[in-house]
């Protein structure tokens, strides 16, 4: 580069077109420097988020940040340990786990000052739930009594309102649901159950500008696509207030520039550690990397629509492919430790009390080649001799373990052909083909929880027809468990029967659990306390920065 | 010369229509967006329904493409899946994404012209040597594999600029991606212009120019160069509309949010309207570019008129 330059400037030939074109630069290059950050405030990645920032229309992590920083609801869970703990809610009571009286604290306000009212949770339920509003997260609304009156599965809704939440005063309203769920108030964490300024609904466009919430910070700027300034509201009246004096969240185009950006210092958060740089990242951050689990599994998934692999004995193939897995090879060389072999198929972020339990699954999810060539043969052998596994392959590496897990599998039953992957380019597509039962192998099948309870990591997934339920697995057994699980009013007992629950998994294996994943982050050296909630996402408000 | 330019002009219609539909066609081909808006939950039908037929998605191709084509000559190109409008959206990338183009440009007329009239002039010499091994070594290195080195490099390990650009993306801050975006246009550009000066330095109307006692910097510019320039212009004149189109890599590594970044989310998130109108933005600029071309060659070289 150097050295061209210098040719450059030796001959004088075309010396009239170069000046011209050197002023031409330079004139336009003194346009104005780039803004400067304030002291005190963290920089952190972003990415551009989906949808528009509505609560109950944000079903992804990148909108999610934001909303966890200017939103507080009923309940919050605490970062550490994923336990839902009141936070605007004085008290949620029920005698029968499927009426319950919701108490409102007194004294919160939005940040525009308008006060948090028992209103401003139904208001915004009843937003969230009506289908012509769109709103992607409606479906979490469909256990409160109404719900299929405001959300038809077709034609035109009957009502406006879900008669299933009524307003008793200022701080009270009640909610009835469709069925006994007793944990039904520790769901109440999700960012869709948030409440809304009246401001949402009378200037709606101007609010998706710059949204007002209750939460620790409030947008100061919000320039779509590429940057948001966030402050510490100093008004807000919540425990959990901002450490630092604010936010910015920078929209990067890709992961490897924001970690560039980390180490030359412009940086001071990255929350997604691209993979590429996973066998430096000790070297470049030392104890500055944070590698733990977050609530996300992935799992292959068995079409169990198709008649191949529900035949009787198919079982005993399905549980010997799970066998034929090497786990922990997989684990370690491609993801190098930022996932987890699962043992069970739920995740460590719940812990022992939530309903997790490491090795439930058994010998079933244990790496045994010999046994697993057993199993298969014992079953029938593998439909039409060969399996082959699908996924989407534009994120994630999932090309890569597709391919290790076929190798594995191929080892095992010592058989080169018995296991091919079908890579799909978009994730749009592959959830297409899954939807309309397209799929004739393995495929699959991802979980990130939408709150920490056991609940969540198996009824959407294996429960007769739930919303999850691509492979179509169905048991009544399984059904009945957790019905019962649902009704139980006492925690533990009710984690028992889910674990029972799991149990038939275990032996039908409708679907084999292959790893935890993992959030990972990297901080600068300018910032400290930096942590990540179960949902693998930073705990914003607790960072400190350094003067 | 007005008559070609309506002609011209009048040409790029059907062109326009063919291509628009072409690409809708293909975008549309990649499948239904909607399923993949729900993360890893299942969509639920009345909901997906309703942002279909908000979206026309429900409707046939050749509906929803006139529904599309009527919208975009009342000047609506949709909306995107956040909710932006894509004209919002165009707003923004568009000027990003020609200041970035201009500073390609500008290293490519600066470096590639200077480099190829030094070859074509000494060739076989060690500079020409040199300037040819030079933009070898970069055509063959591609750009990411230069976009990540360079960035390293300037901005991490020497720490002269920021390895990220600002939203603002000024110019002073797009030298080195534009560096990058130009290197491989830069050598086909000195690679042109190289033999082009090296085949027209032998020509007769050159010697006779020696020969009346014309001042050589006089030769050069006005009757080596000038000659020699229109291959390279033709070059240079395509390469704005692949430079504006095909920075998608030099855009995510350098974090500018140009047109080649919001391409790239609206493909991977099959926005069909934000495809379908940026490309159609630069399927124009493409074709007025392309004109402009060849208006040019009539300024270069008088014996090609235009009637």
């Amino acid at each position: 580069m150097r050295g061209r330059r210098r040719t450059l400037h030796r001959p004088s030939r075309a010396r009239a077109g170069a000046a011209a074109v050197a002023l031409l630069l330079g004139a336009a290059g003194c346009g104005g420097g780039a803004g400067s950050t304030g002291a005190g405030v963290v920089r952190a990645s972003w990415g551009d988020p989906q949808n528009p920032l509505e609560p109950a229309n944000t079903n992804e992590v990148q909108g999610g940040k934001v909303l966890a920083m200017i939103f507080r609801g009923l309940k919050q869970y605490d970062p550490g340990t994923g336990e839902a703990k009141n936070m605007l809610a004085e008290k949620i009571e029920s005698k029968d786990q499927q009426h319950f009286t919701v108490t409102v604290k007194d004294g919160w306000t939005f940040s525009n000052g308008e006060k948090v009212t028992a209103a401003s949770f139904v208001d915004a339920w009843n937003y969230a739930a009506h289908v012509d509003n769109k709103q992607k997260n409606a479906p979490f609304f469909q256990e409160i009594e109404g719900y299929d009156k405001v959300h038809p599965r077709s034609g035109t809704p009957t009502a406006r309102t879900l008669s299933g939440l009524v307003l008793k005063d200022e701080h009270t309203f009640t909610v009835a649901l469709r069925t006994k769920f007793s944990t039904w108030p520790d769901t109440l964490g999700y960012a869709a159950y948030v409440p809304l300024p009246r401001a949402f609904f009378d200037h709606h466009a101007a609010w998706l500008k710059k949204p007002v919430g209750n939460g620790p910070y409030r947008i100061d700027a919000y320039t779509r696509g590429s940057v948001m300034k966030l402050s510490r509201w100093d008004g807000y009246p919540g425990e959990d207030k901002a450490r630092n004096s604010g936010v910015e969240l920078r929209v990067y185009t890709d992961n490897n520039t924001a970690y560039t950006d980390l180490q030359a210092g412009n940086l001071d958060l990255v929350d997604d550690i691209p993979s590429t740089q996973l066998k430096n990242v000790r070297a470049d951050l030392g104890d500055r990397y944070i590698n733990q689990p977050a609530g996300i599994v992935q799992t292959l998934a068995f079409p169990l629509y198709d008649p191949a692999w529900s035949r009787p004995g198919a079982d005993k193939v399905r549980r010997g492919i799970s066998m034929a897995i090497d786990r922990d090879r997989i684990t370690r060389t491609i993801y190098r430790k930022t996932r987890t072999p699962a043992t069970d198929w739920t995740s460590p972020v719940l812990g022992e009390k939530g309903g997790y339990k490491a090795g439930l699954c058994g010998e079933a999810c244990t790496y045994d080649p010999e046994k697993a060539k057993r199993l298969i043969q014992d079953g029938g052998g593998l439909p039409g001799g060969r399996i082959t596994l699908t996924s989407n392959v534009d994120t994630g590496s999932h090309r890569l373990w597709m391919d290790a897990v076929c190798n594995s599998i191929n080892n095992a039953l010592g058989n080169d052909r018995a296991c091919t992957v079908n890579p799909v380019g978009t994730f749009a597509d592959f959830r297409n083909q899954m939807t309309e039962q397209r799929l004739t192998g393995p495929f699959r099948s991802g979980w990130q929880m939408d709150y920490p309870l056991a609940q969540n990591f198996l009824q959407p997934l294996y429960y007769t027809d739930a919303s999850s339920n691509y492979g179509k697995f169905s048991d009544a057994e399984f059904d009945g468990l957790v019905d019962e699980a649902n009704a139980e009013s006492d925690t533990a007992r009710a984690v028992g029967k889910f674990q029972d629950a799991e149990r038939i998994l275990a032996r039908q294996m409708p679907a084999i659990p292959l790893w935890y994943q993992n959030g990972s982050a990297g901080y600068s050296e300018n910032v400290a306390d930096v942590h990540l909630n179960p949902f693998s996402v930073p705990v914003y408000e607790r960072i400190t920065v350094k003067p | 010369m007005g008559r070609y330019v309506v002609r011209r002009l009048l040409q790029m219609i059907p062109v326009f229509v063919g291509s628009t539909f072409l690409i809708f066609f293909m975008v549309y081909a990649l499948g239904d967006p909607v399923a993949a808006l729900f993360g890893d939950k299942a969509p639920d039908p009345a909901t997906a329904a309703r942002i279909r037929s908000e979206l026309y998605l429900d409707a046939p191709l050749w509906k929803q493409y006139l529904h599309y084509m009527g919208q975009i000559l009342t000047g609506d190109f949709g909306t995107a899946f956040t909710g932006q409008p894509v004209l919002e959206l165009m707003a923004d990338a568009f000027p990003v994404t020609l200041r970035l183009t201009i500073v390609a440009v500008c290293f490519e007329i600066l470096f590639g012209i200077t480099l190829g009239l030094l070859g074509g002039l000494r060739r076989g010499r060690g500079t020409d040597t040199t300037v040819l091994l030079l933009t070898l070594v970069v055509v063959s290195v591609p750009t990411f594999v230069s976009g990540y080195v360079l960035q390293y490099l300037f901005g991490v390990k020497w720490g002269l600029v920021s390895p990220s650009v600002s939203p603002y993306a000024t110019f002073d801050e797009l030298m080195l991606p534009g560096l990058v975006l130009a290197l491989t246009s830069l050598a086909y550009v000195t690679r042109l212009t190289r033999t082009s000066v090296a085949e027209n330095s032998r020509a007769d109307y050159l010697r006779t120019a020696v020969a009346k006692g014309l001042p050589r910097h006089r030769v050069v510019t006005r009757h080596l160069l000038r000659n020699s320039l229109i291959p390279v212009v033709t070059f240079i004149g395509t390469d704005i509309g692949a430079l504006m189109g095909g920075a998608i890599v030099t855009e995510r590594i350098f974090n500018i949010h140009g047109v080649g970044y919001q391409l790239y989310q609206g493909i991977l998130r099959q926005n069909s309207p934000t495809v379908v109108g940026f490309v159609t933005v630069l399927v124009l600029v493409f074709l007025l570019a392309n004109l402009l071309v060849d208006l040019l060659y009539a300024v270069l070289d008088p014996r090609i008129r235009h009637a």
